[in-house]
């Protein structure tokens, strides 16, 4: 049968004399103290046959053949890596770790030793991020991983975060990275009918993952062919070792409140402005102030009218409207984790309950999930093993940050509108009282009055086996799946009628959708070291499909508001269901060499069909190599001794996006053109037959180094990132009846450094280390055809210029003379000189656009220190974004604008320009007039901040209290979220992205605030206890 | 061996994948069968129907945008959408996100009518099918390009039609981008010549009656429209000759019988609410509106939810000044506003779901009336009778025959039609001005939108962009 085997493969390999099994048996200890160390995993190197030693620090494994290397791995510990020979005993220690260079790294179909990569690899440990309140499994990147950018977008729970691996490397199609769960490419986007884009990521428990890897480069990703290009984030759930079964019970409490108030004018402040407002208009046409039809008595009866006459007799008399948005947020968790197993069977299971409250009204958010992993050695050949995850996600949510509902929306109501209405006791502009009472809707009846509830179900599962089939050959099959059922429901009544204009009497919706992942992958792993060479090879295929079935209802006309289901709506309003697929067919093949432990080299190939591409190139071939250089290891530098680890690396490769939506390449007809009540298509794409992935080549160079016996340990690197075939949306003349046509044109670049530190600064009982890390990223336009793509107020792609630019006229202040906003006219004569006349409001259009700012950040930076002394233990995270800059438009043009609408306008507005010779930045108000509230630079700010992410204090019971109690650990802790926040950007967070513009485009429209709800701060009390 | 056996089965299922990268959509059709069969063809009809009725078409944003900028001194526009407050201001940029909508869902619609008349020869079940789904397309794009080209180009007569540009016309359906559709802009002359061509056939192949969908008179009716607009005042023999062919175009609607004038004002409002969704009959084209389907732009910008109306609603944006209203006479039905608070609404468009009327037969009355008093005719009546005959049923006494001329026609005109998107078009026509803008100022003029600028090198923009 080996025979067979071998001819079936045609493996041109030599192998070995086939030799009896043997067991090999050892103990392993702490080379401080010489106590036994339980729990460490003891592999035979290249090979999956491992175990992990007992309570008495005892392992005992059968290996096959000769010889061979067992390492031996222990969290805080240094590996070893000892020679069998022909020993059958093996005793080792292991010393405090105090270089992180011998872990295993996770690197897709397979991990290798840290320092044996010659890719750039990113890696959070899962104890890094345990008990922090994170919003979602991606925030746990933030800071820790260099290059990664993640922006947490909103403070609405549940919603989508954005994460940019090296920069935005694409224009149209996504740019999230790909998230592969324990080897299965997860779902992570599905729609939704109510608010902004959810996160699917928000379904997995942080405390259950193990690890997260960032592959970064071209030679890290590469595996994953045309699905690399963003990066590809490897989550890794934990597992449970064989030995002593631990159990571990933690809860944790809390609170949360907005990090931050803008300051509104009060309602005396703002009578004055307004009045200052309508003053201008009423001279200017010579109207009396007191003509009934001036604007100065139109802006009274607007106080009094909005008060319920109560600014006649009470001008003073404010409402801060942002209390009628914020509320307390609650945070409660809990978990229970049990893990251990014997040699033949693993297991880690786990349950965690999370509730939580927003801190905007009516916003909450309950997750309960269940994870069972299992490893089960059937035999000396197989094994076989399941992950199992369940989760049930409540969340109940918030419309979008563009609608009237919008909590926050309410601050542009007037500050003399009463949060009641005094005539029924009710929310102001809730029926029987006077709907139109309030500027704008009051968002608080639509969350007295309706609620909008989203659920989830996700099951995310995997089941694997993998042979043995010869010494050096193993095969792995694993099948997965990813199955996020949804539905939305919600409800409004008819006192939201003012909003819900069809709500007369109520209205409901109710939307499902699933979502069923498939993925199957089979590979082989072939490992062999021959003299001083060692090479591991994996090969393989990977096939994935994804089906997506969308569903929903609505009614109106309801018997009353007890009857809240569709069932009793008298009109079914609308009705829909839809449904979409995508499919994967793919090779690959990796080979890593090493040659006498300091010439490495990495080989990758992926070739992937997909369904989406046009059928003129329905398969792509994705290469990638690397090679590194571990120059601590010549004998020039080993007498050196400060240097303890000197690797240079350099990598190259190629890979794609295929995130480019399901059937752009098809000319088609929709058939969702129907008219009163008759059914209608309609042409709705253009086709292009051509249409394939966008291929991004990319170079990195890294040094890694390590000093003073690997106290001191870090990266640098240099990338370049070229993607070309950018999937574009070009422009074509909409006579044709069409906006654009999907083509692969047009080339942007991505360039930049990382830079990772890794300290420890005093190993003694006073333990303190450091990790810093920080990314510069340039991203540039370099082709588009000379098109001009916007999104967004300001955002726009043009060539020559970051994406998104945020590209306007350049406000030019105020004419001190009369009060005018002035633009720069910045036009270039015929020499090339650059006019800097201004304009005012009536010649704006003469004022040229040009590029005032960028919403993607220069340098992004993390840092944590963490101290440990007896018992105690403290954590301190900051992290930064330097160099962005974000639009306020969205709510400045009404919010700051001068008192250019009626909305209430922030403080600063007060000092808008009075007198002549007056020197302000804000223009004069008046009212109903746009002087300055024009798309301008005056609304485009710097959005750089430094955050002091977390703080965690935490307290350990002594062993001598433990035993009593019977437990093995006992730990209280306090841990706070977003504690401090140190930036010039004057609304509420610097860390966001409107919901409003970031479904309209992704990529483009970042940067944009439109009355998004700011980050929570949280302060929370836990508790950990393990027996 | 069982190991052999796995792998084997396991290369089978590696082989077999490849066919399953042939995922076809689910919801949409390949564009080469989608016009294959008559029922294709009627379902795209249809389907410019629903394109027609889009609120950046005659789902209301086009008479907005017209009476907006038309009306700064009737309307207090106290709403934020940029697009629409620069309109209301005539302060249009280029980039104006309004003016780009309209643009793109017009020739959108005129891509979905084309779609219908290059299928036209798959309708064999009759004759009469086949004229009529072809008349009704014309018909679609007809409207369309009037309403492009009175928006984005120059009125009719402000210097040369044959030299002044119009917007770019398009008769073929798009099925791939070519050089030949970047297209440079017609003169406006060349596409009131269209328009003409498209409607007369459509006149004559259209149904008399048809539903809720295009009739004869409803093609007769917007000739008479685009030549009481080519009309002007009458100041030329070619503007008398088309005011001749817009009076009797009017006449010959007024004549059918088949639309005839309500006796009640207020009967023709609110037609979701008290007329079960049904337009009146004096309605000769309108875009029906339901709640499962379609919006009234209208609606949402003039209208205000109102406690006592329920199923009323909109932004209360269009706040209607106390000059407007001081226009009316006491006892007039057109006097027909809402208080709510200190401000006032129009009435006609508080229907959440309101069907949008496009022409009524009171136009028709008013258009005769004007072109018979500038042609000095009586053609179906005088002018003196089709005025009072709406006067009448606005509940006012009868003007005399003395104070009839051509400003009292003209405000009857104002008063009867205001706010349902004729404003802008009839200062422009009748060399008018409001707010001491011109009624030939660029500011009148929406720009060609900025992207299609940038997109289209044949185009060029408008003066003052």
């Amino acid at each position: 049968m080996k025979k067979i085997l071998l001819v079936c493969f045609s493996f041109a390999l030599v192998f070995n004399v086939w030799a009896q099994d043997r067991v090999v048996s050892g103990k392993v200890t702490s080379t401080e103290d010489g106590s036994a160390l339980p729990g460490v995993s003891v592999v035979l190197k290249g090979t999956t046959n491992g175990t992990v030693t007992d309570t008495e620090g005892n392992y005992k494994l059968t290996i096959v053949g000769g010889g061979g290397t067992l390492a031996f791995s222990f969290v805080g510990m240094t590996g070893s890596e000892v020679e069998i020979g022909e020993r059958s005993v093996v005793d080792v220690s292991l010393g405090l770790d105090v270089k992180q260079l011998s872990e295993i790294v996770v690197t897709g179909f397979g991990g290798q030793i840290k320092q044996d990569l010659t890719g750039n690899i990113a890696s959070v440990k899962g104890s890094d991020i345990a008990s922090i309140q994170m919003p979602s499994l991606d925030a746990a990147l933030q800071g820790r991983a260099a290059g990664v950018f993640v922006n947490n977008s909103s403070g609405k729970l549940g919603q989508a975060v954005t994460v940019r691996v090296r920069g935005t490397s694409s224009i149209s199609a996504g740019s999230e990275p790909l998230y592969v769960v324990d080897g299965v490419p997860i779902t992570v986007s599905v729609d939704n009918q109510y608010g902004g884009t959810t996160n699917p990521l928000v379904d997995i428990n942080p405390n259950d993952i193990e690890s997260l890897e960032v592959l970064k480069d071209a030679s890290a990703a590469a595996i994953y062919g045309s699905r690399a290009a963003n990066g590809v984030i490897l989550i890794t759930t934990k597992r449970g070792k064989s030995g002593k079964t631990s159990v571990s019970f933690n809860y944790q409490t809390g609170v949360s409140s907005e990090t931050r108030r803008v300051d509104f004018l009060n309602s005396e402040q703002y009578a004055e402005l307004i009045f200052r407002a309508a003053k201008y208009n009423d001279d200017r046409g010579g109207v009396p102030l007191d003509d009934p039809g001036s604007d100065t008595q139109y802006a009274k009866d607007l106080m009094s009218y909005h008060s319920f006459g109560q600014w006649d007799t009470d001008p003073k008399k404010t409402y801060d409207w942002q209390d009628q948005a914020f509320q307390q947020g609650k945070v409660n968790q809990a978990d229970l984790q049990v893990s251990g197993g014997n040699d033949k069977t693993k297991f880690f299971a786990s349950m965690q309950h999370l509730s939580q409250e927003g801190i905007m009204f009516g916003n909450s958010l309950t997750r309960t999930t269940g994870r069972l992993n299992i490893d089960q050695k059937a035999n000396d050949w197989l094994n076989f093993g399941l992950t199992m995850s369940l989760a049930r996600t409540l969340n109940v949510r918030l419309p979008g940050d563009g609608a009237f509902s919008n909590p926050l929306q309410s601050v542009a109501l007037l500050p003399m509108t009463p949060f009641t209405d005094p005539n029924t006791g009710l929310p102001t502009g809730t029926p029987p009282g006077d709907i139109n009472v309030g500027l704008y809707y009051n968002p608080r009846i639509s969350l007295d009055y309706g609620r909008y509830e989203q659920e989830s179900f996700r099951n995310l599962s995997n089941i694997y086996g993998t042979a043995k089939l010869l010494p050096s050959l193993t095969f792995q099959t694993e099948f997965g799946v990813d199955i996020l059922s949804q539905n939305e429901e919600g409800y409004f009544q008819s006192q939201t009628i003012r909003n819900q204009t069809r709500a007369a009497n109520g209205v409901g919706s109710n939307a499902s959708a699933f979502v069923t992942n498939l993925n199957a992958q089979n590979y082989f792993t072939y490992t062999k070291d021959i003299g001083k060479s060692s090479l591991n090879v994996v090969a393989g295929m990977q096939y994935q499909q994804s089906t997506a079935k969308y569903a929903d209802v609505e009614g109106l006309d309801f018997p009353s508001d007890s009857y809240r289901k569709i069932a009793s709506a008298a009109t079914k309003s609308d009705g829909s269901s839809s449904q979409t697929e995508f499919s994967f067919n793919s090779l690959f093949l990796r080979a890593n060499y090493k040659f006498n432990n300091k010439y490495l080299a990495t080989f990758s190939l992926r070739r992937d069909g997909s369904s989406r591409f046009g059928a003129n190139s329905r398969y792509g071939v994705f290469p990638a190599g690397s090679v590194g250089w571990v120059i601590s290891e010549e004998n020039f530098l080993k007498s050196v001794t400060p240097i303890s680890f000197l690797k240079l690396r350099a990598s190259y490769g190629q890979v794609g996006n295929a995130e480019i939506g399901n059937f752009p390449q098809l000319g088609l007809f929709a058939g969702d053109a129907g008219y009163a009540g008759a059914a209608g298509q309609r042409p709705s794409q253009l086709g292009n037959p051509d249409l394939r992935w966008e291929t991004t080549e990319q170079v990195d160079i890294g040094l890694d180094f390590g000093f003073f016996n690997n106290r001191l340990t870090g990266e640098i690197d240099y990338y370049e990132k070229n993607t070309s075939g950018l999937l574009l949306n070009v422009n074509v003349p909409r006579s044709s009846g069409f906006i654009s046509q999907v083509r692969n044109v047009g080339k942007l670049q991505n360039r930049g450094f990382e830079f990772v530190l890794n300290s420890q600064n005093l190993v003694g009982k006073l333990k303190w280390n450091t990790s810093f890390n920080i990314g510069y990223n340039e991203n540039k336009v370099i082709d588009i055809q000379g098109q001009i793509i916007d999104a967004g107020d300001y955002n726009r792609v043009q060539e020559g210029q970051p994406i998104g630019v945020f590209y306007t006229v350049e406000y030019a202040g105020v004419d001190p003379a009369n009060g005018d906003a002035l633009f720069y006219k910045n036009t270039t004569g015929p020499d090339g000189s650059v006019d800097r006349t201004t304009v005012n409001r009536l010649n704006y259009t003469q004022a040229q656009r040009k590029a005032v700012g960028k919403p993607n950040p220069d340098y992004i930076a993390g840092m944590t220190n963490n101290f440990s002394f007896k018992g105690f233990d403290l954590s301190i995270f900051f992290n930064g974004v330097f160099g962005n800059q974000i639009s306020t438009y969205g709510m400045g043009r009404f919010s700051s604008a001068n008192m250019r609408f009626e909305d209430n306008q922030t403080v600063d507005q007060l000092g808008a320009w009075t007198t002549p010779g007056q020197i302000t930045d804000i223009p004069q108000a008046r009212f109903f007039q746009n002087n300055g509230a024009q798309l301008s630079s005056r609304y485009v700010v710097d959005g750089s901040f430094i955050r002091l992410r977390n703080v965690t204090f935490g307290y350990s019971l002594p062993t001598s209290v433990l035993s009593r109690v019977k437990l093995e650990r006992v730990r209280f802790y306090v841990s706070g979220l977003n504690l401090l926040t140190f930036t010039n950007y004057p609304f509420w967070d610097p860390e966001v992205n409107a919901d409003i513009q970031a479904a309209r485009n992704v990529n483009i429209a970042q940067g944009n605030d439109f009355y998004t709800p700011p980050q929570p701060r949280t302060i929370m009390f836990g508790v950990n206890i393990g027996l | 061996m069982k190991k052999l056996i796995g792998l084997l089965l396991l290369f089978a299922v590696i082989t077999s994948c490849d066919d399953k990268l042939n995922i076809k959509p689910f919801q949409n059709l390949d564009q080469e069968k989608a016009l294959s069969t008559e029922k294709d063809v009627l379902v795209s009809l249809i389907g410019a129907y629903d394109g027609l009725q889009s609120v950046n078409a005659y789902g209301g944003d086009m008479h907005v945008l017209a009476e907006l900028t038309g009306n700064s001194g009737d309307i207090f526009f106290t709403g934020t959408f940029q697009g629409l407050s620069d309109a209301w201001k005539a302060e249009m940029a280029a980039t104006n996100g309004n003016a780009l909508s309209m643009w793109t869902r017009a020739y959108d619609v005129i891509n979905r009518a084309n779609n219908v008349l290059s299928a036209k020869e798959k309708i064999v079940s009759s004759a009469e099918t086949k004229d009529r789904v072809e008349g009704e397309a014309l018909f679609i794009r007809a409207t369309m390009y009037f309403e492009l080209v009175r928006l984005y180009a120059k009125t009719w007569d402000d210097g040369d039609n044959a030299t002044n540009l119009g917007v770019p016309l398009v008769l073929e359906p798009t099925k791939s981008i070519s050089a030949t559709d970047f297209k440079a802009r017609s003169t406006v002359a060349q596409v009131y010549q269209q328009i003409i061509t498209d409607l007369t056939k459509a006149e004559s192949l259209l149904p008399v009656t048809n539903g809720i969908y295009a009739t004869k008179n409803a093609a007769t009716a917007v000739i008479a429209r685009v030549k009481l607009t080519q009309g002007v005042t009458g100041s030329t023999p070619a503007q008398l000759a088309a005011l001749g062919e817009a009076r009797d175009a009017a006449n010959r609607v007024i004549a059918s019988a088949r639309n005839p004038l309500a006796s009640s004002f207020a009967s023709l409002w609110f037609t979701f609410l008290t007329n079960a969704g049904n337009s009146p009959s004096e309605y000769i084209f309108s875009m029906k509106v339901t709640n499962q389907d379609g919006e009234n732009a209208l609606s949402t910008y003039f209208g205000i939810g109102v406690s006592s109306i329920p199923g009323s609603a909109g932004r209360g944006d269009c706040k209607i000044t106390a000059t407007h209203r001081a226009k009316y006479t006491a006892g007039d039905a057109r006097n027909y506003f809402q208080q709510v608070g200190t401000n006032f609404y129009s009435r006609k468009h508080l229907d959440r779901f309101g069907n949008v009327p496009l022409v009524r037969i009171a136009e028709m009355y008013l258009t005769r009336a004007e072109a018979n008093f500038r042609l000095s005719t009586s053609v179906g009546d005088s002018p003196l009778a089709d005025v009072n005959r709406l006067r009448a049923r606005a509940g006012l006494p009868n003007l005399g025959s003395g104070s009839l001329n051509i400003e009292a026609i003209l405000n009857e005109r104002l008063l009867e039609l205001a706010f349902e998107g004729s404003r802008l078009h009839d200062i422009k026509r009748t060399r008018g001005s409001q707010s001491g803008i011109l009624w030939n100022s660029p500011k009148l003029i929406f720009p060609i939108p900025q992207v299609e600028i940038d997109t289209n090198k044949e185009l060029v923009q408008n003066v003052g962009y």
